[in-house]
């Protein structure tokens, strides 16, 4: 019996660890962007015993904070709805259509999914400055809406496949259009997939950098990414400033899990648990 | 980063039904995924591809033949950022065995199981800008970490964590087992518990200990969604670590700490984007193989 408390007791002690080291790093951020740069140069570590919001005002005077944030936020919004609206049409195509090809389109967008970026970035660029949207938000946001397709897709086909085809039958027996019946019957049944679709997407692109970076490199048209990744340079002697930055960049996505785990840990290893 | 997701692909409505005359609207309703990832994927890739072929800027590009190639594999600083990821696959196992160690103890039903798995999943959703500049202060020489070494009379351990060309390559290793950690955690959770009780029942009816149950009955269930891990982690440290180096040592000290994708963003950033394009090409043909067989394993796991 003693072993038993003494067994569960370890297990305790070594996820309390495993959390320890989860959360000091955050808790430095926070800590550190409540600190004026005086007290971070005496005691980096210490708890910030007398919390001050200066370094959090001065970074956003400094730079367009809030110009960078809505930046983000629009690109975000944008290509989450037309990449989540433009797959729903074609998982509802592969699941309920079974069109010619359908298995292709599929794994094609399976393998798609794990294609690295940073390959596709050169011919982008170009285009773009052949577009003459370099600068432009709507440069990140059309490659963002393409880049998120593939594993809405294939998020979504999965998703629709648990939807009772009986259902969708019924109605087509009874004449209901393709539309109507996704409409009607679909899009009801899809809401909690679709949410948690949309919340994994919109981190993803809420934390992009690379394309940002290469896209946006006019201070006013960066996303919050890009911005924060100016910092490291421009404040070396002010790390409370930095971490700020990093604080504000956070809290959104921070607050969201917060508010909505499940959705996330579902989303973000959609497919595996039951 | 890991956009890369996992499937059971399970399809009970597969069995086909009677065959009827095409209809067109799926096809339509396909029409626009099918143009929106011709442009984002189907594109470049192409365009790539011809564009590591050519030398020169955009607007007067010289035909070189295979030259991009071969200027880039006698290049050590390519060479460096090649092996650099080879050495962050050192990630996989770490990942893989501390992920199943933390996923077997939340397994016993142990309390406090979602809040504790609420925690360790964290870190994989917080941007990696914001984490690499949290990681650089902690590491750097003056830093929290050595700080803290010093402190316990531990100075030999405390090192230039990202200015040492051997040690930083290290430190990005670490910063990815640290994001990537609970997204594997959380995955060999939810398979553990998917898995029948009654196998583990009659394992310790028959008096198997702790031990050789997870390691004779539980881990061998699961091994399928393992490989399935690794496969995906192996594609994260070959093709998708820029933010981390980006942010944590720019690549350096040097190219110390650089890997192929850095190479190709500071390729392009000289303006040689044939190098570029021929570092993506390579990029893109070890990705291929590892999605060709991710591919694979997710066939295995979803007939397991």
């Amino acid at each position: 019996m003693r072993g038993r408390v003494v067994g569960i007791a370890a297990r305790h002690a070594f996820l309390w660890l495993v959390c320890l080291s989860a959360l000091y790093p955050l808790y430095f951020i926070v800590a550190t962007a409540l600190k004026s740069n005086a007290a971070y140069q005496l005691d980096p570590t210490g708890f910030p015993s007398h919390p001050t919001l200066s370094s959090l005002r001065a970074i956003v005077v400094d730079n367009p904070m809030p110009r960078w944030m809505w930046n983000s936020l629009l690109v975000t919004v944008s290509a989450v709805a037309v990449s989540t609206l433009i797959a729903l049409l074609a998982a509802y195509a592969v699941v309920f259509g079974r069109f010619q090809g359908h298995r292709l389109f599929l794994s094609t967008n399976v393998a798609l999914m794990v294609v690295p970026p940073v390959t596709l970035l050169v011919p982008m660029f170009v285009l773009m400055v052949d577009t003459g949207w370099i600068n432009h938000l709507q440069s990140v946001i059309v490659f963002y809406t393409g880049l998120l397709v593939p594993f809405a897709v294939f998020f979504l086909s999965n998703f629709f496949r648990t939807v009772p085809h009986e259902l969708v039958e019924a109605a087509s027996v009874e004449g209901a259009g393709p539309f109507t019946v996704l409409r009607r019957i679909v899009l009801p049944l899809s809401g909690a997939a679709a949410f948690t679709l949309v919340i994994v997407q919109a981190i993803w692109v809420w934390n992009e950098l690379l394309i940002a970076l290469v896209f946006l490199q006019n201070d006013r048209a960066r996303t919050l990414m890009a911005g924060l990744a100016q910092f490291q340079g421009r404040y070396a002697q002010n790390q409370p400033l930095v971490l700020a930055g990093a604080l504000i960049s956070i809290a959104p996505v921070v607050l969201l899990y917060l508010s909505g785990q499940r959705f996330f840990v579902r989303g973000l290893t959609a497919g595996i648990g039951k | 980063m890991g956009h890369e997701r996992l499937s059971r692909d399970t399809d009970p409505k597969a069995r086909r039904r009677p065959r009827r005359r095409r209809a067109l609207w799926p096809y339509l309703y396909a029409l626009p995924a099918v143009s929106a990832t011709a442009f984002a994927f189907g594109f470049p890739l192409v365009q790539v591809v011809k564009d590591s072929f050519y030398a020169g800027n955009f607007d007067a590009p010289i035909w070189v033949g295979l030259d991009n190639y071969k200027g880039v594999i006698h290049d050590p600083s390519f060479r460096t950022s090649l092996l650099n990821n080879l050495k962050l696959l050192g990630t996989v196992p770490v990942m893989i065995v501390l992920g199943l160690a933390i996923a077997l103890v939340l397994n016993d039903r142990i309390r406090g199981m979602r809040q504790y798995q609420a925690v360790v999943f964290l870190p994989y959703i917080l941007p990696a800008t914001a984490i690499g500049l949290c990681f650089s202060f902690l590491l750097q020489e003056n830093g929290v970490l050595n700080t803290a070494l010093r402190g316990a009379h531990l100075n030999f351990l405390a090192q230039d964590w990202l200015g040492n060309s051997h040690l930083s390559i290290g430190s990005v290793g670490g910063l990815v087992v640290w994001q990537q950690l609970g997204f594997c955690v959380v995955v060999f959770t939810a398979a553990l518990l998917a898995l029948p009780p009654e196998t583990s029942e009659a394992a310790r009816i028959d008096g198997a200990g702790w031990w050789a149950l997870q390691r004779r009955i539980l881990v061998p269930q699961i091994r399928p969604i393992i490989e399935l891990i690794a496969v995906i982690q192996v594609i994260t440290a070959l093709s998708w670590v820029f933010n981390y180096v980006y942010i944590l040592t720019s690549g350096g000290p040097g190219y110390a700490s650089s890997v192929m994708e850095l190479y190709i963003w500071r390729s392009f950033s000289n303006g040689a984007n044939g190098t570029a394009a021929s570092v993506a090409v390579m990029l893109l043909g070890m990705a291929s193989v590892l999605i060709g067989l991710s591919l694979w394993v997710r066939k295995q796991v979803e007939r397991a």
